[in-house]
């Protein structure tokens, strides 16, 4: 049902660098692409998400099986927007009028929404969740958050099961869904169900924690520190940015 | 119902991580530890609950819930979509990381709002709860869908066509909701009443 963490246990230079590291030069990387409106800029980070994708040894079947879900909102996209964007026209096609601005639009999200997936999947899908919830709380995000998403994180696999039982037990009484408001009665009662078995599984799992001196504080078995092969890459990459930013504004004005 | 990554403008992403963080923050206020593990656990079976498909026709939409979210979580529902969206895209590389805080708001505000407005009457007659429950279903995708919309249309006047599109698409999903909820709420009510708000006004 859920892709599991393939991406966490390789061995590469990015798997080396310091998790907090690569969460703040995610953020940081997606934002910048996200805010930046100048073609050539959005195209040079492409290139350099894929570098990354390069050193963090994904293959192409994996970022082809990632991207899937972000092809179909494209191609939905470039149906779209060019029949519907206003400007100059550039061809008519059923007397529909194809507009050079909407082109332009649909190449600009293409462009910067695989770069940010691509560098997201180069420095945060290499991580476990696990891992990840740990650097979150060295980056100061709320603890109880942290707790959540991982406690969710934990949970899922397990709720998970317990709707493929109550979908398979659905299934030997000879349930098909249709559409029709039996189908839908069915599946309002097995998301209920799911939600009582999970309020009670709660219940138990809370009672288990308490028992065993649980006081809100998670501890993890994950431990990581600053390494100087993390900072360097750190100032690296952002110099790398800084300059070529710069280089684009100043230098390649064409 | 996602945005996804590369869409929004700078001041739309802006007030969106704004609006995010604030509201998980109320959220996170409100949660003590003792709710914690049990917030959680059901913010587990949203997500295994929005992977359902259910038929329309030829096509099949999978659930939403942000509507039953909101009535069983009032305002943890904020931390605990933004937790279930982050998933997402961890897992599925669905919506994004810059666009989290516009898609948090879009799915948690209409939660908030089914709270207020419409857990009071979850423990009138079996037939007003049904009723409210359905609105309830049905008016948080219809909020979440507008939200989304004016999030677009913000970003870009041109996407107006796209918007009301997409308002259509929805049409057929806000009225699935809306009967899911009904059912599902009712099914609480009759069989663990325990798990819905208010439960002293039962009595």
């Amino acid at each position: 049902m859920i892709e599991n963490e393939e991406l966490a246990f390789k061995d590469s230079l990015i798997h080396k660098i310091n998790p907090c590291i690569r969460i703040l030069l995610a953020v940081l990387l997606s934002f910048w692409v996200a805010l930046s409106t100048d073609f050539k800029f959005i195209s040079g980070c492409f290139v350099l998400a894929f570098v990354f994708v390069f050193l963090a040894s994904i293959t192409p079947n994996d970022i082809f099986k990632r991207l899937k879900p972000l092809f179909v909102f494209l191609l939905m996209i470039w149906i779209l927007l060019p029949l519907t964007f206003e400007g100059d026209m550039v061809f008519t096609v059923f007397s529909f009028d194809i507009s050079r601005q909407g082109i332009e639009y649909c190449a600009m999200i293409t462009i910067k929404s695989i770069t940010i997936i691509l560098f997201f999947m180069s420095f945060v899908a290499t991580m476990t969740i696990g891992v990840m919830g740990h650097a979150m709380q060295k980056l100061n995000v709320p603890q109880k958050f942290v707790f959540l998403l991982l406690m969710t994180y934990r949970y899922i696999f397990v709720i998970g099961e317990e709707y493929q039982k109550l979908f398979r037990a659905a299934k030997i009484r000879g349930f098909v869904s249709k559409t029709n408001i039996h189908s839908y009665k069915t599946y309002a009662y097995l998301a209920g169900m799911l939600f009582v078995r999970a309020s009670m599984r709660a219940k138990r799992v809370h009672q288990a924690m308490i028992c065993r001196g649980f006081n809100g504080q998670f501890h993890t078995i994950d431990k990581f520190s600053l390494d100087k092969l993390s900072i360097i890459f750190f100032i690296i990459v952002l110099l790398f940015m800084t300059i070529y930013q710069w280089l684009i504004v100043k230098v390649l004005i064409f | 119902m996602h945005i996804s990554e590369g869409v929004l403008s700078g001041q739309i992403m802006a007030a969106g991580g704004v609006l995010a963080i604030a509201g998980t923050a109320i959220g996170l206020k409100n949660i003590d530890y003792d709710k914690i593990v049990n917030i959680a656990i059901l913010s587990s079976a949203f997500f295994v609950a929005s992977l359902i498909h259910v038929n329309i026709g030829p096509s099949s939409v999978h659930l939403i819930l942000n509507g039953i979210v909101g009535i069983l979580l009032g305002w943890a529902a904020f931390p605990a979509i933004l937790v279930a969206l982050l998933l997402q895209v961890v897992f599925f590389q669905y919506g994004g990381l810059t666009p989290l805080g516009v898609n948090t708001v879009i799915m948690a505000v209409p939660a908030i709002f089914v709270y207020y407005v419409f857990s009071p009457f979850i423990w009138k007659s079996y037939k007003i709860t049904f009723t409210a429950s359905f609105f309830a279903g049905a008016f948080s995708v219809f909020f979440s869908a507008i939200l989304l919309g004016s999030a677009l249309y913000l970003t870009e006047k041109n996407f107006l066509e796209v918007t009301i599109l997409i308002l259509g698409a929805h049409l057929p999903v806000i009225i699935i909701e809306g009967i899911i909820t009904g059912f599902c709420v009712t099914f609480f009510k009759k069989v663990y009443p325990e798990i819905l708000p208010n439960l002293q006004k039962l009595e």
